[in-house]
């Protein structure tokens, strides 16, 4: 597949591309760091739910630019709304829709990935990182805490120590620390940052889809039971998974030492 | 060239660095001779700035860094009340105001070179290391001053002399803080050349023109490259210089450069 740009799913504020089974959304308000805006996450929510239905999509990338993933949210909207307000608008019931994307999301973070932007990345089922990225919660600094996910999602991936310094402190990480603990999988060097995200996401656009699925399924689940319920299900998914055309062209394929064609069945 | 040649006056919007563009190279003078261009909080400042204004200058592809009058740099003011050192918040400081300096060179994807032509004392050494290549002027002399107060060398200079020197030599000098003659610190390879005072600017500035005709991107991913190796053991190092080839590989100069090869005659690099 070609790149299709600009696709329908772009906005002025979100550049969706496609190309090899990886559709790439692309946060675009450079002049405000990327802040995520009700529009913006509107357009990025509306687009993953699409492309998730899109059987030539096999796997999603967010990223943003090399100065910055996301800084965050619009403070400036914010900084005058009553609870009452806040309610109303709840404009972070949005994000629920991106927990219903069932493809693999990749988050490709460069440069500042603060507040509603680390967030939105720990949203995604992978995190990945340029090595200028700088992570943090800083919404202490306004007098409030992370709304969309930040308490409970960075304690999840980086422990309870480290996610109460940065978000008490609103201290923010670099790449490296937060390949150290464990926020992100990989880092490489900006200069090839995008080659490697790439590559990364066309190997996994590769794999059977409904592997993908069983298997995000599976690994989230460590966070929502217990171990033996846990395990139960990712039995279940690993046995059922037998029942897919692809289950028996990656085992033919792995004895005839031959590269495995899955179809997504 | 005459003492008032390498005694510049600062330039606009700068009151204690002059910056200088000629050509493809840029002259970054400390200048705060009354001073030995001492660290002062306008200074901090104005370098840092000077630093970002030529990174982001694309006509700009060598950068030398030197001091005016009789010292290179003698690194941070001291005058304070002795009864209130203690109570310096010197991390902070040094967090906030010098690193991003010093992180600055070694960001900077273009070649530094340091012209010392004068004393470099405490810090001033500290900012002649950070630099990629270093010309030294032969009636002077460095001096890792900090222990004779009571401190230990800051802004990397325990990582650029262990580096440099090695720990033997690096413990020698930051633990005395003897004098470092030129000679001596051509030996110990702590400078790539050694040439009289008066030459000194020149020699610099010849390196930095040789240097600014070369593919500008290339040498910056070099330098990280350099950076890198300090601390990556081998196969990590690979890795590093795989994808900082596969950039290069990318450069309009590196297209110039094979074609220049194929057809046998000197490559134009433009710095693209």
């Amino acid at each position: 597949m070609t790149t299709q740009a600009p696709d329908v799913l772009s906005t002025d504020e979100l550049v969706v591309t496609r190309q090899d089974g990886v559709a790439w959304l692309r946060l675009n308000r450079p002049k405000a760091l990327n802040a995520l805006s009700p529009s913006l996450m509107m357009a990025l929510t509306d687009a993953a739910v699409a492309l998730d239905a899109d059987p030539d999509v096999r796997v999603m990338v967010i990223i943003g630019s090399d100065r910055a993933f996301a800084a965050g949210a619009d403070i400036k909207e914010m900084a005058e709304a009553s609870p009452v307000d806040m309610l109303t608008r709840d404009t972070i019931a949005l994000w629920d829709r991106l927990r219903r994307v069932r493809k693999p999301l990749m988050a490709a973070v460069s440069g500042f990935c603060l507040g509603g932007g680390c967030e939105l990345a720990m949203a995604c089922d992978l995190m990945v990182a340029a090595d200028n990225a700088v992570f943090g919660q800083p919404e202490i600094n306004l007098g409030v805490i992370p709304g969309a996910g930040g308490t409970q999602r960075l304690t999840r991936a980086v422990g309870k120590a480290l996610a109460m310094d940065m978000i008490l402190t609103g201290r923010q990480i670099s790449a490296g620390e937060a390949l150290a603990h464990g926020l992100v999988s990989r880092v490489w060097p900006l200069e090839v940052f995008e080659d490697e995200v790439a590559e990364m996401a066309r190997a996994i656009a590769a794999k059977a889809p409904m592997a993908l699925r069983m298997a995000t399924e599976s690994v989230d689940k460590a966070f929502e039971t217990s171990l033996a319920e846990g395990l139960d299900a990712e039995r279940q998914r690993f046995y059922g998974l037998f029942a897919t055309v692809d289950q028996k062209e990656g085992m033919k394929a792995f004895v005839e030492k031959r590269p495995a064609r899955f179809v997504g069945r | 060239m005459s003492e008032a040649a390498v005694v510049p006056a600062p330039t606009a919007p700068y009151t204690t660095v002059s910056l200088v563009v000629e050509g493809a190279v840029a002259c970054i003078t400390l200048c705060r001779p009354d001073k030995m261009n001492a660290f002062d909080d306008a200074m901090k400042a104005d370098l840092l700035s000077a630093l970002k204004a030529v990174e982001r200058d694309p006509a700009v592809r060598a950068v030398v860094l030197t001091g005016s009058g009789r010292a290179f740099c003698s690194g941070q003011d001291l005058q304070m009340d002795p009864n209130r050192a203690n109570a310096l918040p010197v991390g902070q400081m040094l967090r906030e105001k010098y690193h991003p300096i010093f992180e600055k060179l070694r960001a900077m994807p273009k070649p530094v070179i340091a012209a010392i032509q004068g004393v470099a004392a405490g810090m001033g050494v500290s900012l002649a290391l950070a630099c990629d290549m270093r010309v030294m002027a032969q009636e002077t002399y460095m001096t890792v001053a900090f222990i004779r107060i009571g401190l230990i060398p800051d802004c990397g200079a325990t990582w650029t002399l262990t580096r440099l020197l090695g720990p033997g030599r690096a413990f020698e000098l930051a633990a005395t803080g003897d004098k470092l003659p030129a000679d001596k610190a051509l030996a110990w390879g702590a400078v790539n050349e050694v040439v009289p005072g008066d030459r000194v600017l020149e020699a610099a500035m010849m390196r930095a023109k040789a240097l600014a005709t070369g593919p500008t991107r290339a040498l910056g991913l070099l330098k990280k490259a350099l950076d890198h190796a300090i601390e990556a053991d081998f196969p990590a190092q690979l890795l590093f210089e795989s994808h900082m080839q596969q950039t290069a590989a990318r450069t309009a100069d590196f297209a110039e450069g094979v074609r220049a090869f194929g057809e046998k005659r000197p490559p134009v690099f433009t710095g693209a």
